[in-house]
């Protein structure tokens, strides 16, 4: 797999990062090093081998259905550029 | 028990300027879990809270927040599998669908793509005609539900409130085996009371809590019964999916548009673009959504934070020995045990509550007599004040007291409507009532035949008349049962007033 510049302007874009256009070539071949690494791993034959998922032999941690969080808009919001009335207040998005 | 069957229901033609048209459409249907708390996060999930309230810091996103998943929406899952009929997978995993959007702060949503926690299932969708279509579930799937973004609030901006971030949704995914708008619509009727009965979904659609995506494809007849036989999409037209219903009439509307529009379009020897679609109710349109287009990269990935969710057998035994009755058993025992009508049967199980009333009311006496006072009076009655069964005033047991009143002869069916209409709007015990207020039957025949010698001694001219013309005896009925304020048993009268006439 080779990725071009249209192709890394693409997945700049997907991830909403502002790229320049003179970046992209050295961008595309830099993901290009990245995915020749992991090329190499094609090499090892895993044939009948189970993907890890974990590195500890652990369950998925579960909580019960029980409500034990929220009531704090004052925090979630703290952050927020622009909120208003409760409300995170962003640039206006309608389909 | 009764097995139901059915015949297959035709597919609806479209007579396009050429020729026919067959429509093939797939959905997949969004139910809110009926949990507490969100899927991954302890925060609730009531509706109608104060904005930005009902957030915990994973649904907000927020850095090195990590998800534990709520074990309640697992078994909630599980269990409306069971109730489709479906293979559950004791391990499935999460998966990351990545898209930037304002209402979704961690800019993926957790869903299963690749594992979902349950598989094939079925549902059996009754057209109310004698004909039912089994409708083949593909898979459900856990997932997040997004923010809801309010754009009426301000001219410049849209406001975000992030209270149904993260609350737990089954995505019921149906292979594309619905053949026309009207069966679409029965389809996610019948999907709401499975899910309704087995309460992992209360099937409010106004708010939201059920929705649907709806794929239309158009295709020639015969076309269809080909993909049927090799599973081969090939043989189907290209689809289009309309996104985000959550009104039965607004998808009629919007698949019998979509269906003439692409078949304008294949007619004048266009061809359709796979594409996502919004339907406009005001316009009665549909139209394309192209920034969704853009977006549909989803780059959706193993979700690193979530082991796969193993599950035991043993649990799954465990919620499945605990089932209702669902819809179509209590259906088929209904006409079986009550000799019911399908139609009586269906409109009595419409809601678990209903079919609940409905046999409490049947231990006082006859089924059938039963459901013609729960269907025709108390469901009218109710109606009428748009209430549903939950907030009637009449009791099962007031309601069963009444048709033992009828049963034993004590009431006419006249005179019970009365009683209904007073235990309706006053309460009572039946009995009492009709005791105290003098409503019993008179099946006295004494007393009858004293009323009836008293109507013919005031009316000798009438009494020629129906010894002419024997059907005048209907009148001389009436009199009698107006002179007893409809007390009198009427076949009593029947027979008494023929018998003095003739004699």
């Amino acid at each position: 797999m080779s990725i071009d510049t249209e192709t890394a302007r693409r997945v700049a874009k997907l991830a909403r990062i502002q790229v320049e256009d003179d970046a992209l070539p050295a961008l595309a071949q830099e993901f290009n090093t990245i995915l020749g690494f992991i090329e190499q791993l094609n090499e090892v034959d895993v044939e009948g081998v189970e993907p890890m998922t974990s590195v500890t032999p652990m369950r998925l941690k579960r909580r019960e259905d029980v409500v034990t969080d929220g009531d704090q808009p004052d925090k979630v919001l703290a952050n927020a550029p622009d909120a208003r009335e409760g409300f995170f207040a962003v640039p206006k998005v309608v389909e | 028990m009764l097995d139901l069957t059915y015949d297959t229901p035709k597919p609806k033609v479209i007579a396009g300027a050429k020729h026919d048209w067959e429509l093939v459409i797939g959905m997949e249907v969004h139910a809110q879990v009926s949990s507490k708390a969100k899927l991954f996060s302890g925060a609730s999930t009531q509706f109608g809270a104060e904005p930005n309230s009902n957030v915990a810091f994973v649904d907000a996103g927020m850095p090195g927040m990590l998800p534990v998943i709520n074990e309640g929406c697992v078994a909630l899952a599980v269990k409306t599998g069971l109730g489709l009929k479906a293979q559950i997978n004791l391990r499935s995993a999460f998966d990351r669908k990545n898209y930037f959007y304002p209402d979704l702060p961690q800019g993926y949503q957790i869903s299963q793509l690749y594992h979902p926690i349950v598989g094939e299932g079925e549902v059996l969708v009754e057209m109310g005609d004698g004909t039912a279509r089994m409708v083949r579930i593909e898979r459900i799937h856990l997932e997040q539900d997004a923010g809801k973004s309010i754009h009426d609030m301000d001219p410049a901006m849209s406001f975000v409130d992030l209270n149904r971030t993260g609350v737990a949704l089954m995505e019921i995914v149906s292979r594309p085996d619905i053949r026309g708008p009207e069966e679409a619509a029965a389809y996610i009727a019948k999907l709401r009371q499975i899910l309704r009965y087995l309460g992992t979904c209360d099937g409010n659609m106004q708010n939201g809590n059920l929705r649907a995506d709806v794929n239309v494809s158009v295709c020639r007849p015969g076309q269809y019964e080909k993909y049927q036989e090799t599973q081969d999409f090939s043989h189907l037209g290209t689809r289009c999916e309309i996104k985000n219903m959550n009104s039965m009439r607004f998808i009629q509307q919007a698949i019998e548009y979509e269906a003439r529009r692409q078949i304008t379009i294949l007619e004048s020897g266009g061809s359709i673009d796979q594409e996502t679609r919004l339907y406009d109710p005001d316009k009665g349109e549909t139209r394309s959504m192209r920034s969704k287009e853009e977006a549909h990269d989803y780059r959706y990935f193993p979700d690193p934070d979530l082991l796969p969710l193993e599950i035991e057998q043993a649990w799954v035994d465990e919620i499945a020995s605990d089932m209702p009755e669902l819809p179509d058993e209590k259906k088929a025992r209904f006409i079986s045990d009550f000799s019911l009508s399908d139609y009586d049967a269906s409109v009595l199980t419409a809601e678990a509550e209903n079919a609940a009333y409905f046999e409490e009311v049947a231990t006082h006496g006859d089924g059938k007599l039963a459901a013609n006072w729960v269907i025709n009076e108390l469901f009218g009655r109710l109606k009428k004040e748009d209430h549903d069964i939950t907030e009637t005033p009449v009791s099962p047991a007031q309601l069963g007291a009444i048709i033992e009143l009828i049963a034993k002869g004590d009431i006419s069916g006249k005179i019970a409507k009365d009683l209904f209409e007073i235990v309706y709007t006053e309460g009572g015990d039946p009995a009492q009532i009709v005791e105290e207020r003098g409503m019993k039957q008179v099946t006295d025949t004494s007393a009858i035949e004293a009323a009836v010698d008293q109507v013919i001694a005031d009316n000798p001219a009438q009494v020629e008349k129906a010894k002419e013309n024997p059907k005048l005896a209907g009148w001389f009925v009436g009199q009698v049962m107006k002179a007893t304020g409809g007390k009198a048993n009427p076949k009593a009268v029947n027979e008494i007033v023929a018998k003095k006439l003739n004699g």
